[in-house]
């Protein structure tokens, strides 16, 4: 147990520095801030609503993360197929299991990195009024594990290609089935034919209604449970993908 | 001698391809075994099964004692793998490289910092530690592979075309190299040059469309071709005939044959029976009847040619 800690950490560790190593991570980061930002301005006119919460803020994080994280996940699993180092990798004394989590992992704290640097909306709102500072936290909660999923999802399918642009692509078309199950527009689509409890199935699957219910401070046990499990699910998918595509 | 690497029946199929064909090694401790093979015989592949970067579909593969199946990781820690092409973060600086393997290698502190130190000095890897492994040439590209291949000084290395693509200086350090670390390791070297195999294998095997077609010293397949051994000399026109007549009747020639004809003087070539030495003979008969030579040589077999005969089929030609 603790060696595997370990190797996941040495990986993790690499993994990280690599998205410092080129303009990558400089390009996400000031990008993911703008975006965040200009989205709760412009668009969900904080100012205009007049009330003291983040909600506009993280109204717009489904639909920024479903083109920014799948930018993060392409490269984990297609840029080391690509260049052949998954070769050198896999046959280090590290298990496939540690190399995917340990990727996952900083991935995963590269988003939590870019969340944790909009932390001057979170003192704007302070210094305009008198928010409710719990549910900010619990909806940066809900917001990175919303990523996590994403990045998963992503990370499986790099995993699938070398090729990053279809990598992308692929992650940001399947995220976006996620992000969309909940809507009307699905639903309706779905309740013309579909029994109720496939309609019901989609829609329990949807990024948006569960996100929106941690972003409105609604903690639920079961939205914690989803994103956890659907990042579980994609891992070990992902595990899958590494066994039988490393070679091809 | 220990054996420390054992692979047993492998067999490896890409959709309708066969790949590897039942393959079967062993390599010992101070045997450097050089694995030939035209391009697309399995070579790389067998490697990486050998290495458990890839699951054969039938057949097992044993490092030190480990199965690569059932306990990879145990296998993988007493095993260095250059993968062809030396593959390696190119993000990285050689020095973050070659400091992440070690960290992987499960080595720490001084113990990480004199591993690293003694792998860049055998590599030959000074100078460059602070460069971006991308920007560094081809040569010393390699050497980052070769380095982190070496670092946890481990008793099997196996190295898929260690030398491909470098320059004859860099072919000559890579090859001392190996020779240096022979001796307490067992070493697979891939390659298609066949100079490398007479400069530091011990042993040869030769593959071809997945199966092995010939395992032996360098010398043993030189003994292929029907020429090895044979003693070559020039004589003037005039001599020709009187040559051949004395040559012939010495007891281990088979048979005196005209290669060349030029500007005054013939070159005859007398092939030995049995791959006995003949050279001394046939300098003390020449002596003997008095026929001066310009020129006298023991011919030795190509390498090149038994590759081609043994992978190709094709019968020699007497070149």
């Amino acid at each position: 147990m603790h060696e595997a800690l370990t190797n996941i950490w040495i990986i993790a560790k690499r993994e990280f520095a690599a998205y410092f190593a080129t303009p990558l991570a400089g390009v996400f980061l000031t990008i993911f801030i703008a975006l965040t930002g200009a989205f709760a301005f412009y668009i969900g006119d904080f100012f205009e609503r007049g009330q003291a919460d983040l909600f506009p803020f993280f109204a717009y994080h489904p639909w920024l993360y479903l083109i920014l994280v799948p930018a993060v996940a392409m490269r984990l699993w297609a840029e080391e197929r690509k260049n052949g180092t998954i070769e050198l990798l896999m046959t280090l004394p590290v298990s496939p299991a540690e190399a995917i989590l340990g990727k996952f992992a900083a991935a995963w704290a590269f988003v939590g990195l870019a969340l944790v640097l909009t932390f001057p909306m979170w003192i704007t709102v302070n210094v305009l009024g008198d928010p409710d500072n719990g549910v900010i936290l619990t909806s940066y909660v809900g917001s990175f594990l919303m990523a996590g999923a994403f990045l998963a999802i992503g990370s499986f399918i790099s995993a699938l290609t070398k090729n990053q642009v279809i990598a992308f692509i692929l992650a940001a078309t399947i995220c976006f089935l996620f992000v969309m199950s909940g809507l009307e527009l699905v639903q309706n689509a779905l309740r013309a034919w579909a029994p109720e409890f496939v309609s019901s199935a989609v829609s329990a699957m949807s990024f948006l209604s569960h996100f929106e219910q941690i972003s409105r401070g609604v903690v639920s046990l079961q939205s914690i449970v989803f994103f956890l499990s659907l990042i579980a699910f994609a891992l070990f998918a992902n595990v899958i993908a590494v066994d039988q595509k490393k070679a091809a | 001698m220990t054996v420390l690497v054992e692979a047993s029946g492998l067999r490896k199929t890409f959709g309708p391809i066969v790949a590897v064909n039942g393959i079967s090694l062993t390599v010992r401790k101070g045997e450097v075994l050089g694995f030939l093979g035209p391009n697309g015989a399995g070579k790389s592949t067998t490697m990486k099964m050998i290495t458990g970067f890839l699951e054969p579909d039938a057949g097992t593969s044993v490092i030190c004692g480990h199965s690569v199946e059932n306990a990879p990781k145990l296998a993988k820690s007493k095993l260095g793998y250059l993968p062809e092409g030396a593959p390696a973060y190119g993000e990285m600086t050689a020095e973050a490289f070659l400091s992440f393997i070690a960290e992987i290698r499960g080595y720490s502190g001084a113990e990480r910092a004199a591993r690293i130190a003694t792998a860049v000095d055998k590599a030959g890897l000074k100078g460059v530690m602070g460069q971006r492994v991308e920007t560094l040439s081809k040569g010393y590209k390699r050497r980052v592979g070769i380095a982190q291949s070496i670092l946890h000084d481990p008793p099997v290395l196996i190295m898929d075309e260690p030398t491909d693509g470098l320059d004859p200086n860099q072919k000559h350090h890579v090859r001392n190299l190996i020779r240096d670390m022979a001796s307490d390791k067992a070493i697979i070297v891939s390659t298609h040059i066949l100079e490398e195999v007479e400069a530091v294998c011990t042993r040869a095997v030769v593959i071809n469309k997945g199966r092995i077609v010939a395992d032996g010293t360098a010398e043993d397949l030189m003994r292929r071709v029907p020429y090895h051994g044979a003693v070559s000399i020039r004589v003037p026109d005039a001599k020709v005939d009187a040559a051949k007549a004395a040559l012939g009747t010495i007891a281990g020639v088979a048979g005196v044959e005209v290669i060349a004809q030029a500007s005054g003087s013939t070159q005859l070539r007398a092939l030995p029976k049995s791959g006995a030495p003949i050279a001394a003979d046939v300098a003390a008969r020449l002596r003997e009847k008095s026929i001066a030579t310009d020129e006298l040589f023991v011919e030795r077999g190509k390498l090149d040619d038994v590759f081609r005969q043994i992978t190709t089929g094709e019968t020699l030609t007497h070149a």
